[in-house]
């Protein structure tokens, strides 16, 4: 099979020579490649930062940008032990601390390079509400960094692994595109370096613990994953699927036990270095713990695109139940939903089995979870833009959902601009000419033939999705130029939840019976494929 | 069929570049923003026959009258955007977000002109070379500077240039003729090749016989009369032709501007200094200069001590005598696949010896040696270097920290692009062989780099290696060494080593064209 791979590979090769425009830019091999794809990406997020970040100019609470720079100056100023803890140098009501300590010690790390360069920005007190023309370009650099030195390598350590085994069935022009829609993803340079957070560190871990996976390095997967989790606890929309899908491989070793055991170890011991400032006592402990669940604020915020949230046009939800009632519901309809993707893993762990599932598992997790923001949607899209060269069609489709799903937040910081050119940017990578056309048509012809017991219902979705699509667009404009009726002032972001919302459900329902017809797919036709 | 299946390719080079053009609206604008904002206000809210003599702002008009024209047409839809753009007093210094927008966008949309120019040049080549062609100039990162950045309309003005190129490098003089009659008439600082034009047309298109090349030649004339008339008529109409050349020639303005442009005047300048400084240290009595270089200060006074002083007519005539050696050529052998070839070396003459050259000026030959960059290793080695030394001499245009990174990584994208491409470019000949190693070499083990056949591969041998490192030395140098070193003292040091730096390099790919051209005719 690799010897027919290589053969294969050399052909395309050679039609890339003739036909493809691409040619010059992928012949020097991978890491090249990456190199001019990052120094690109790089730049995008570079010219991304010129913009404004969230909350600019507007006292008294400002917006993320400002909760980071308070935490620097927290994490900074204050030892380790009271920085989760309400003091008088400590104000928790304003912008409290309430990520996990990896997020801290980041901080901390931030704060001293601040420091050296504009002291003022993070001296205690004195510098809340800081703005200036160095301190935004100090704290733009700093996630600039945190993406250089963790997204970036993460996605080439992916890239090796997934497409270097044996699935040398991809042009290289295929990979390169690849490469480019995981790392111009429109909407996490939009949240990092436009609104302002660091959500590029936690998925980076994520990505780097999803290709030790693949590349059957567990033990590492667990280091990696613990310390996604430990950056940012919305990392657990994950945890169901790497749980399920490491447990499912360790069924299949010699000593069960055993390996379950060794993985556990593995993350109690990340977790516990972590956590070391705060585990010598019980109060402490849950002093952070109770910082990290807020749930005093609700069942959702705003407007998010997920079931509570829209749910409640018709059910009051936080009327009709108490925090706890809702509490178990939500967990209740996550564990529900993430349930047979979990299942499917642990029955019958793969690669590309694994990429569903944590697909699925972030989809459940946005959908019906506690407590979910509008930016949590990056989650589920990390795992997709993965999957970007299996499922290139539903990837455009919810990117652009996301994207307008965000939209709202983006226009209130005054990123439109942005949001538009990074979309069309998007848009032309999406479709870069002469890339994509060979390998996909035979794909595609494979799942029409599938899916043609029913043509009329196909056709008849893709017209109502083309239509919405539409509507979405034209949404856009309304929502930039008119003003809602006074009697509903919400009217355009509820329209904006419902549309995304519907089409986060159905792509969670065709993602979840992609995963289990994987299985099935499987165990009947590519069974050489499983004994990698 | 290769024109056709190709234009989405360039269309898609565009666009992306397009949106990166969008991204960088909110970044820092030059003077030269105001300048083009009060230009629009000026044409729109005056009669025509007071544009060249209006003074309510600094930025007075001094570009050709085409250029005014295409202001007030631009003003047209200003006004409709936001009326105080184009108000006369109001308007003065207005940092909207309307005009940025509107300004900032109608560069990007002017640069369709010089993607149809380079579309027109390009669409004969076979593909590797048309895409090379197309990112070394869509993707020029000079380009990107000095517009998009620093805003100006060059992108715009060099289309014209292109396209008048590539109508002569097609035999179709007339037309080519007319096109850079035109663009003399929206920027007069790329008359410096008017020369050349001058006698390749007349020796390529006035050929065959005394009759037959006499009525060409009146056809030429007349048509380029025509449009200067259609230009400066108006002008002439109100007797105001003396203050417009007034306007568009302020030979006040001194040798070099405040950042040397780094051509042959800053050796100049330097061996001038060390003379000084020399003959001050043997005891002779040497007059400080009275207007300073390092200052900042540059007036229509002397500032040499030492060395004759260099007026307007001293650098035409260099500029000329540099030209010579092209134009003799051009009178022997009037060739269209040279003329590429002949019009950037005439403003790299220009550049080298010309008065008051901006370092700007450097995009007028780069951009149309990236035409003559895929012909053959050489040029492509010396393209290499050049066009990393003219972007490089660019940086002190955008001297705010906030855009540091981005010129960085625009030169350092623009390198590996060229790396990529020339590579590519110029291994593709080499035996089917060899290419199958180096295919199967690569796809055993992703990411090995195969070493490009030895001999024939492109590369830029360690002279070029050792001056590119040179370049990053006194990056260093002016970014954190000189800080460190000498603190706040000598602080025009670092501005200077990068002009005579860069000088080094512009100056040999002078040599270098000037050689080219002798050895290829």
């Amino acid at each position: 099979m690799q010897k027919k791979g290589r053969n294969r590979y050399k052909i395309d090769v050679r039609s890339d020579v003739k036909e493809h425009a691409w040619w010059w830019v992928v012949n020097k091999g991978i890491t090249p490649l990456f190199l001019l794809i990052s120094v690109f990406a790089l730049f995008v997020r570079v010219a991304v930062s010129l913009h404004p970040y969230s909350g600019a100019n507007t006292p008294p609470k400002f917006g993320d940008y400002e909760a980071q720079r308070h935490w620097m100056e927290i994490t900074l100023n204050l030892p380790a032990k009271d920085w989760y803890r309400n003091s008088s140098a400590n104000d928790l009501s304003y912008w409290g601390l309430d990520y996990p300590p990896l997020t801290a010690y980041q901080s901390y790390i931030h704060g001293l390079f601040l420091k050296a360069f504009d002291p003022e920005s993070v001296s205690l007190f004195t510098s809340r509400g800081y703005e200036s023309y160095l301190g935004k370009l100090l704290m733009r650099w700093t996630v600039l960094s945190s993406d250089i030195l963790i997204f970036f390598p993460a996605v080439l350590y992916f890239v090796f692994v997934y497409h270097g085994r044996g699935s040398s069935m991809r042009t290289k022009s295929e990979l390169a595109w690849h490469m480019a829609i995981i790392l111009l993803s429109p909407c996490l340079i939009l949240i990092d370096h436009g609104h302002f957070q660091y959500n590029c560190i936690s998925l980076g871990l994520t990505i780097a613990a999803v290709a030790a996976t693949i590349s059957q390095n567990e033990l590492m997967a667990c280091v990696l994953f613990s310390l996604a989790l430990n950056h940012k606890q919305m990392s657990a929309y994950f945890a169901p699927a790497f749980f399920s899908h490491l447990l499912g491989k360790c069924l299949r070793r010699k000593n069960p036990p055993l390996e379950v055991l060794k993985l556990g170890f593995l993350v109690i011991g990340t977790f516990s270095i972590i956590w070391a400032p705060y585990i010598h006592s019980r109060d402490s402990a849950l002093q952070v713990l109770s910082r990290l669940a807020p749930f005093e604020r609700g069942i959702y915020e705003d407007y998010v695109a997920n079931f509570w949230c829209t749910s409640s046009v018709v059910i009051k939800w936080k009327r009709l139940f108490t925090t706890k009632v809702l509490k178990l519901l939500s967990f209740a309809a996550t564990v529900l939903a993430c349930l047979p993707s979990m299942i499917q893993q642990v029955l019958d762990p793969s690669s590309k089995g694994f990429l569903y599932a944590l697909l699925n598992s972030s989809f459940s997790f946005y959908l019906f979870s506690f407590q979910v923001h509008e930016k949590s949607i990056l989650l589920p899209l990390l795992p997709l833009s993965l999957l970007a060269l299996e499922e290139s069609r539903p990837l455009m489709w919810l990117t652009h959902y996301a994207m307008f799903s965000m939209f709202p937040l983006l226009r209130r910081d005054k990123l439109v601009l942005a949001y538009m050119a990074l979309y069309a940017l998007f848009t032309l990578i999406y479709f870069a000419p002469g890339v994509r056309c060979s390998g996909k048509t035979t794909h595609q012809t494979q799942k029409a033939e599938k899916g043609r017991k029913t043509p009329s219902l196909a056709t008849l979705l893709k017209i109502a999705m083309a239509f919405l699509y539409l509507c979405s667009l034209i949404l856009h404009v309304i929502y930039l130029t008119m003003h809602p009726p006074q009697k509903y002032p919400f009217l355009f972001e509820a329209l904006i939840m419902l549309l995304c919302f519907s089409h986060f459900l159905l792509f969670t329902f065709y993602f979840n019976y992609k995963q289990c017809m994987l299985s099935k797919f499987l165990t009947s036709k590519d069974k050489e494929k499983k004994n990698i | 069929m290769l024109g056709e299946s190709s234009l989405p390719q360039l269309l898609w080079w565009f666009a992306v570049a397009a949106t990166v053009k969008l991204l960088l609206i909110p970044s820092y604008h030059s003077t030269d923003f105001e300048v083009h904002r009060h230009w629009l206000a000026l044409t729109h809210s005056l009669p025509l026959s007071s544009w060249y003599f209006d003074e309510t702002s600094e930025w007075t008009l001094d570009y050709p009258p085409l250029f005014a024209n295409f202001e007030r047409f631009l003003s047209i839809f200003a006004n409709l955007v936001d009326p105080q753009i184009v108000h006369l007093h109001n308007g003065l210094n207005y940092k909207g977000s309307s005009v940025i927008y509107f300004q900032r966008i109608t560069v990007i949309l002017s640069d369709l002109l010089l993607l149809y120019g380079v579309y027109r040049l390009s669409k004969n080549l076979d593909s590797l070379k048309r895409n090379l062609i197309w990112v070394l100039v869509i993707w020029s990162p000079g380009l990107l500077i000095v517009d998009h950045v620093h805003f100006q309309y060059n992108g715009f003005l060099l289309g014209w240039l292109l396209l008048s190129i590539s109508f002569l490098v097609e035999g179709r003089d007339l037309m080519g003729g007319f096109l850079f009659a035109v663009l003399l008439c929206f920027k007069h600082l790329f008359a410096v090749a008017a020369p050349v034009y001058f006698i390749y047309l007349l020796r390529h298109y006035c050929r065959g016989g005394f009759v037959w090349g006499f009525g060409r030649l009146s056809v030429m004339g007349a048509m380029v009369v025509a449009v200067f008339a259609a230009a400066y008529g108006p002008f002439l109409y109100h007797g105001q032709i003396q203050q417009v050349i007034r306007r568009m020639f302020p030979f006040g303005r001194g040798l070099c501007h405040a950042y040397w442009a780094p051509n042959f005047w800053v050796f100049y300048i330097i061996l001038d200094k060390g003379l000084a400084f020399l003959l001050r240290k043997l005891g002779f009595h040497i007059e400080a200069p009275t207007a300073s270089f390092t200052g900042g200060l540059v007036g229509d006074s002397s500032p040499f001590a030492i060395l004759p002083q260099i007026t307007p007519l001293t650098t035409f005539i260099t500029v000329l005598l540099g030209l010579f050696p092209c134009l003799v050529q051009a009178w022997r052998d009037p060739q269209p696949r040279l003329i590429a070839r002949w019009i950037a070396y005439a403003y790299t003459c220009g550049f080298i010896f010309g008065w008051h050259v901006h370092e700007k000026a450097s995009l007028h030959f780069v951009i149309p040696l990236a035409i003559v960059a895929v012909e053959s290793l050489e040029d492509a080695k010396h393209y290499f270097l050049l066009s990393i030394v003219s972007c490089y001499s660019l940086f002190p245009l955008l001297y705010e920290t906030q855009e540091y990174p981005i010129k960085v990584l625009l030169l350092l994208l623009h390198s590996i692009l060229m790396w990529f491409g020339f590579s590519a470019q110029f291994t593709t000949d080499e035996a089917s062989e060899k290419d199958e190693q180096i295919t199967n070499k690569e796809s055993a083990g992703l990411g090995k780099r195969s070493t490009t056949g030895g001999k024939e591969g492109f590369g830029i041998g360690w002279i070029g290696k050792s001056y590119l490192f040179g370049l990053l030395v006194v990056e260093l140098w002016g970014q954190i060494l000189h800080h460190y070193l000498l603190g706040d003292r000598f602080p025009f040091i670092p501005l200077m080593l990068i002009s005579i730096y860069c000088a080094l390099g512009i100056t040999y790919s002078w040599i270098w064209q000037l050689k080219r051209i002798l050895k290829l005719s």
